[in-house]
Order: C-alpha cells, then structure tokens, then sequence
C-alpha cells in the first residue's frame, strides 16, 4: 500500500525511445557492426522483451540504454531527454549476480543509496527492497553463502532500491535452473506489477518473453535489425499452455528461423 | 496451488548459509600444526645426544637455550633484537608504502603503469642481494643502506600482488559502480582495493619474509649491533650453539610475522570462501 501511494507522489516508470541507433566495435582493428537503425518506443510502465540469436547486440541496445556506452548513430531518450551517462533512473541488471563478495546482502542492496549519499536518511529502504524480494533474514550474509537464484534477487533488489523507472534485464535469469527460473519470472512480475517500472527484458527465452512481456521484440542476427514486433494481448497471470500463447510461440520461433514443430 | 509449488521451489532454491569455520571438537587440535616440529627437535635431541657428530657442528637444544640465556643475561640479545628490529619496521614500512603506492597507481592509471612498471620489473629481476654494493656506494655502510636494502626486497612482491590484484579485479564489478554513480574515488577505494585486497595481503606476506632476508643480508655488512652481529661474532669464534640460536631467532620472528598477517587476513577477508584442504 506505502508503494501504491508513492507511486502517485513520484512517476515510476518512463518512456524509453531508442531513435535510428547504429553501434560497432572496433576489434582489433576491424569495425564489428552490432545494430543497425534499431528503432523502438516503449511507453511508460511497458514491458517489452528483446529477443534474437546470441550475438545479435541485444545487449548492446540495453548498455546504450543504461548509459554505459554512447551510440555511434541515433539517438536514445528518456522521456525524451537523451540519455548521455548513467543515472540511478536507469538500472541494469547483469546476467551474473555481480554482487560485491566482499559486502553483505545488506550493503550490497545499499551500494546505489550510498553512492548517491541518501543511505543515512533511507536506511529504510534498503529493509523494504530486501522484504520485495523476500531476504530480509539474509541481510547479514555474504554473497558465497547464497544460491544463484537468491543472489540474482539480491541483484534485483539492489536495482530497486533506487526506485528505477527503468529496468534493464539482461537475461537476468539466464544461468538458473529451471525451477529457479520460473519462480523468479512470477517474482519479477509482481514486482513489475507492484513497482510499475518500465521494463526492458533481454532473454534467449521464448517462453519467458511470451510469459511476461507486453510486446516482444525480435532481432536479426548481427549486425541487428528488428525483423519482428509481435504484441501479446493477454492479461497477467499468463498460462504456459495456453492455446494463444502456444500459437505465438510458434509465430515468434518462425521469424527466429526454427521450426516451430518442436 | 501456484502458491505451494512457488513455495517448495523457493525452499529448494535457498541455503543455509555455511558454518563460517571448520567444527573442533578436539582440544589438542590448535596444536597438531606443531607435532612435525616437535618431532624434528626430538630428531635433533637425539642424534646430538648420539654423539655421532660432535657439539662443534651440532650443538643440542639444550645447548642452544643455554646460549640463549647467557646472551640475554648479558644483555647482548635483548639490544640486538631491539637493534634488528627497529632495523626491520623502518626497512619494511617504507617498502611497504612505496610498493603499494606505486602498485595502486600502476592499477588504477594506465600512464601509471606506463611509468613504474618496467623499472620495478627490471628490479624485480635482480636479486636484491647483488645490490649490496651499489647502495652501499650509495648510502654508505650505516643503517641507511640496510633500511634501504630491506626496503628495496620489501617493495617488490608487494608491488607486483598490489598491481596484479588491483587488474584482476571484475571488470563487471566496476560497471556496477557505473550504474549506480558511484564517484571515481570510491570506485577505487571500496571496489578496486577492496577486490585486490586477497592479492595484496599475499603480497604482504612474501614481502615480511623477503624483509627478514634482507635484514639477515644487510646485517652483515658492518654490523656492531643485531641479531647479524652476534651471528657473526659466532661464527668467528665458533661458538656453533649461537649460530644456531640465531638461526632459531629469525625462524620464530618469520613465524610470527606470518602468524600476524594470517590473524589480519582472517579479519579483513571474512568474506571469502575458499578451499581449504581436505
């Protein structure tokens, strides 16, 4: 309900538009060309997911977004505002946990706080993230302590304790097993359906995609263009097994080049 | 129905963290490390009581506790440890603080690295004994060349741990200081050092036993005062149990110091978790 409230003080989530954006790299001299006029919006609160083969610049597209690495063309704005450097507004979340083994659960959710000097007043904060992704009782431990499934929530949770209007996934659940990976998809919904955030999901996941996203995004190989936009106009909770979704996937497999009869 | 299954599969997922160190349940166990010890002194005992070699080349421990309580009654060892090291702290804190230094500045900064690197590699390649001469052409042969030489042999495992470990850290860790802001100076302080610290307190330990080395190298040339004087004194006068209670001295004193920063590197690294034998 606290957040319910806060989210009316304090828009939650942004509008991400990604405008005409090439970007290569140099690899040893020769030019590696990863995107190729990708254009994509997504409208606040949207959940997309960005498909497409490994190696295609999908997580290129999501360090530009995060503000890690400048495009070499385009444009990317938020909420219409270009985006040249990192900002708490933007959070990505690895593929690996990345958490610091030298800090606690608790002062690895509270690295952004801290770096932005709020962690004195916001202590609070910290103990609310840990309870969304329910690990307030490992506060105290160390990373090495965790599974991988917990680390990947700490991960989460460091995200948002910086209230993030956007969050960067980069396969975030991509190194879990199985039974992991669909409690943390639940997990990550509700989260999304909580927070409000605007999220934008790299994952090599058919199923994931179609599971949790409003509109899935297919890229071609490298250099990346977008073959596909498929919109998935189903309500939350969705049913793996279920006939639409099953059509989808076959849809959604097809531009990726597979033979759906799998 | 959604709710068992996530529930089970969270209860699957989730460990108890790990006990933070090995159970003992027995009482003798902090002294097993010391048992091979033991048995060497039990060899040594033996065989100089034997009679096979004589007390010239092979005095008993007995012999070398009584040197040991003659040198103290007289005075002489208490000021040569004081003597040694002060001889040690100096040498030591100063190559320990030069290392670093210039092993966080070749770490951080590539035109560091440009700077630094290949002279402390250069010097890395000559053994810091083969300097004797040139410092003490340089330095003279008072305390200044033996703090320096100490120092020199002190600067270079450091040096090289501190870089090593500072290069070795994550890339990934420190693109998530980027997403979350954190400034450039904390970056280095609470990520890079903090990551390289493992490395460094190797480091610091091959430094401590190069430092006793060097002492024993520096101290014996023009010496009237340390434990490499009355090593010295021995050795002219044959007194073989002073020799060799010299030799157990710098033993314990490299034990010690190895037990030191042990006891700091259980401290600062508690969060690590590492194999540890089976």
């Amino acid at each position: 309900m606290a957040l319910a409230n806060e989210a009316v003080a304090r828009p939650r989530s942004v509008s991400l538009d990604v405008h005409a954006v090439s970007h290569a790299y140099d690899l040893e001299g020769r030019v590696l060309d990863v995107l190729d006029g990708i254009e994509l919006a997504v409208r606040p609160g949207e959940f997309v997911a960005l498909l497409g083969p490994s190696g295609s610049g999908k997580s290129t597209l999501l360090r530009l977004a995060a503000g890690l690495e400048r495009p070499r063309a385009g444009a990317l704005l938020e909420d219409g505002q270009p985006i040249t450097a990192p900002d708490p507004s933007r959070i990505l979340v690895f593929q690996d946990p990345t958490l610091f083994p030298w800090r606690t659960v608790w002062w690895n959710v509270a690295t952004g706080l801290e770096a932005r000097g709020l962690l004195a007043k916001h202590r609070h904060r910290v103990d609310d993230a840990l309870a969304l992704v329910k690990l307030e009782t490992f506060a105290n431990a160390y990373p090495h302590q965790l599974s991988g499934g917990m680390a990947q929530r700490v991960a989460i949770a460091r995200a948002l304790v910086n209230d993030p209007q956007l969050l960067l996934l980069d396969e975030p659940f991509g190194k879990l097993d199985s039974l992991t990976r669909l409690s943390m998809q639940n997990e990550l919904l509700s989260l999304w359906q909580k927070v409000g955030f605007t999220a934008l999901l790299v994952t090599h996941d058919v199923e994931e995609a179609l599971l949790l996203a409003n509109r899935v995004i297919v890229f071609s190989d490298r250099p990346a263009r977008i073959v596909a936009e498929i919109a998935v106009d189903k309500p939350h909770p969705r049913r793996r097994d279920d006939p639409e979704l099953v059509e989808l996937r076959r849809a959604v497999l097809a531009t990726l080049g597979i033979s759906a009869d799998v | 129905m959604t709710i068992d299954v996530d529930a089970v599969l969270v209860a699957s997922s989730e460990r108890v963290p790990a006990p933070a160190g090995r159970a003992s349940g027995n009482l003798l166990a902090p002294f097993t490390p010391w048992l091979s010890t033991l048995a060497i002194l039990l060899l040594w005992t033996a065989v100089s009581a034997g009679g096979l070699i004589g007390p010239r080349a092979l005095p008993s421990p007995f012999d070398v506790l009584a040197a040991a309580w003659e040198l103290t009654a007289n005075g002489r060892l208490p000021a040569a440890l004081v003597a040694s090291l002060a001889r040690v702290l100096a040498g030591t804190a100063l190559g320990l603080v030069l290392g670093l230094g210039a092993g966080l500045l070749a770490g951080y900064y590539r035109v560091g690295e440009m700077v630094v690197d290949r002279p402390l590699q250069m010097l890395r390649a000559v053994p810091f004994n083969a300097l004797v001469p040139l410092f003490i052409v340089a330095f003279g042969i008072g305390e200044l060349m033996k703090v320096s030489l100490i120092a020199v042999g002190v600067l270079v495992p450091i040096y090289l741990n501190t870089f090593a470990g500072v290069r070795n850290v994550d890339s990934k860790l420190v693109e998530v200081g980027l997403v979350y802001r954190v400034p450039q100076r904390l970056i280095a302080s609470k990520i890079l050092f903090l990551g390289a610290l493992p490395s460094i307190l190797t480091g610091l330990r091959f430094s401590l036993a190069i430092a006793w080395i060097a002492l024993v190298t520096s101290e014996t040339v023009n010496t009237n005062a340390g434990v490499g004087y009355i090593l010295a004194q021995a050795q002219r006068f044959v007194r073989t149990d002073q020799v060799f209670l010299c030799i157990v001295i710098y033993a314990l004193l490299g034990i010690l110091t190895d037990y030191l920063v042990r006891r700091l590197e259980g401290r600062l690294l508690a969060w690590r978790k590492s194999y540890d034998g089976r």
